[in-house]
């Protein structure tokens, strides 16, 4: 069965829910190595998208998901809001013009929405961010699709890899933004970014797995 | 937690309201997106400057707005840089056809909040510069961190350049003004208690009754070390000479190169302080503490530069950069020129700061 935009307006309401729902929790990891406002602003800001689906309801996927991106940009502020509006924006151009998508296609998003991250951010995998999270997922999807998994196979790999990648950035040094001001200290710490990231693909592949 | 608050989440707005209301006679504020503008912006052919950042920090920055200071601030929700639909609204409003100065603290979020807004008002044709300030001496490292965070010179470097603008220097010059000001400027900061963001609801960290923190940064970002609560000669000391003996710092930050037309890696070094230095010494309470206190460590500060030799030729002294509520100060030394100090003297009228008018 093709993705189709209804499902990409689907997966943002969805993500606003999970997002909502992990409002405190988030909140909690940032307090440990940040300041305490990851999930007050990433809620914040797909609130502010849910407010702008109506009006795109009936366009490509790369239109919503630029949409999506600027409603980041202009509501979450902090790093967050560049890097995750960056990512949609990123993602919504690799899917211009498109009502139906394939897994490949989710992929291109995905890896756009990476590359996106560590041009804004100017970061790289191994500093204790969000990219810790996206990486290793498009590449275990990549690898998924290469070995000819379907799309729900694809996406339940790359939320594993996910979640290990979240969980790797405990032990990691934090290199960039304010948790890197702790030094030794932000060691012992689950990224805040990487776990908002987990948390949006794993909605990805949940939808995928209630389609199949 | 106990503030005189109405609802959390209407922080930002309520005292944005308030601050249209105090005094409609120097700023206007232009709500969604919000900023604090000139009462009389655009100023033609006047360079404009405008700063930004999470509010919490009162009266940085929307204070500093007016004469001979900023033409444009943009606050965030507390703690967090605003948004950059907010500095390009501003940048366009205030634009008076001498194109902008943003003055950015070095955080991730608000470097990459202003790029944004930066790049979009260029691609709509107005000339804007950014300038980096980062100040800490708290942090050591800039290859392993953000690099030392912006804090009092922030301040300093919005009265000099906001001065540099109104007397008609051009936007390189007032931007070149800025860098120097920031490369000349240290600070460090201490605290003795948490502060609490009022959506948050809790502490930001926590610190045992007997315990301070230094290095702090205004967010509660941890600083050089956590330790048993001193007295105020020797938390002054610690502070003070931190900041004077800490060697030269380099440190390599993104502007835009305006021949190039695009984001460049600039390296900056900060000559340390030495014997015959003229300063302006800047003695700040992040919130919670008392102007008493302030006196305290302002006597202790001028001792230690007496004795090495650094003659203090300005001061500043109050709640300038703020953590809400924080128990705690910071200290910031400007090395001075007598073009800074002219323009530091200059006529200011704004909320926060005014005198010569």
């Amino acid at each position: 069965m093709p993705i189709t935009t209804a499902d990409v307006l689907e997966f943002l309401r969805r993500s606003a829910d999970v997002l909502h729902e992990n409002k405190e929790y988030l909140t909690e990891l940032d307090s440990a190595i940040g300041d305490a406002d990851h999930g007050i602003n990433m809620d914040r800001g797909f609130q502010n998208i849910l407010k702008k689906l109506p009006s795109v309801e009936d366009k490509d996927a790369g239109t919503i998901l630029k949409t999506s991106g600027m409603a980041l940009v202009s509501s979450v502020g902090g790093a967050g809001g560049p890097l995750y509006g960056t990512a949609f924006m990123q993602a919504g151009m690799a899917l211009a013009g498109k009502y139906e998508l394939t897994a490949e296609d989710v992929l291109a998003a995905l890896d756009a929405a990476l590359k996106g991250v560590m041009m804004r951010g100017k970061s790289k995998p191994g500093q204790k961010t969000m990219i810790d999270a996206i990486d290793p997922a498009v590449t275990a999807m990549r690898e998924a699709l290469d070995s000819g998994a379907d799309t729900l196979e694809a996406l339940e790999r790359a939320t594993a890899a996910a979640e290990k990648g979240m969980k790797d950035t405990i032990p990691m040094l934090a290199m960039k933004g304010r948790a890197s001001y702790l030094g030794e200290r932000s060691i012992g710490h689950q990224d805040p970014g990487a776990t908002s990231s987990y948390l949006l693909i794993r909605t990805m592949a949940e939808m995928a797995r209630e389609k199949a | 937690m106990k503030k005189l608050i109405n609802k959390p989440e209407d922080v930002v707005k309520e005292e944005l309201e308030g601050m249209a209301l105090a005094y409609p006679d120097l700023v206007k504020v232009h709500f969604d997106p919000n900023f604090v503008y000139r009462a009389d912006a655009p100023v033609k052919n006047k360079v404009a400057v405008i700063s930004g950042g999470g509010s919490g920090h009162e009266p940085m920055h929307g204070g500093f707005v007016g004469v001979g200071m900023l033409d444009a601030a943009c606050p965030g929700e507390v703690f967090t840089s605003p948004t950059p639909d907010q500095m390009l609204e501003a940048t366009k409003m205030v634009n008076g056809g001498a194109g902008v100065l943003h003055i950015v603290k070095n955080y991730s979020g608000d470097i990459m909040n202003f790029e944004m807004a930066a790049d979009m008002a260029r691609a709509e044709g107005i000339r804007v510069l950014s300038i980096l300030i980062d100040d800490d001496v708290a942090v050591k490292d800039s290859l392993y961190t953000q690099g030392r965070r912006g804090v009092g010179t922030t301040v300093l470097a919005e009265k000099i350049c906001g001065a540099a603008a109104e007397k008609g220097y051009d936007l390189k010059r007032v931007a070149d003004l800025c860098r120097r000001v920031n490369i000349n400027g240290r600070s460090m900061g201490m605290a003795l208690t948490p502060c609490t963001v009022p959506m948050a609801g809790k502490p930001t960290f926590e610190l045992a009754e007997d315990e301070m923190e230094i290095g702090i940064g205004i967010h509660g970002e941890p600083g050089r070390q956590r330790m048993k609560i001193k007295t105020a000669d020797e938390i002054t000391e610690m502070l003070a000479l931190s900041i004077i003996e800490d060697p030269a710092y380099t440190r390599t930050v993104r502007e835009w190169d305006e021949d190039k037309e695009e984001w460049v890696d600039v390296t900056l070094e900060d000559p340390p302080f030495k014997a015959g230095d003229r300063v302006l010494a800047f003695v700040n309470s992040m919130g919670g503490t008392p102007a008493i206190e302030l006196l305290i460590i302002y006597r202790k500060l001028h001792e230690i530069c007496e004795k090495k030799g650094l003659k203090i030729v300005r001061n500043l002294i109050g709640p300038y950069i703020t953590s809400l509520e924080m128990q705690g100060c910071s200290i910031t030394l400007l090395k001075m020129d007598d073009e800074m100090i002219e323009l530091w003297d200059a006529p200011v009228k704004t909320p926060g700061l005014r005198w010569g008018m």
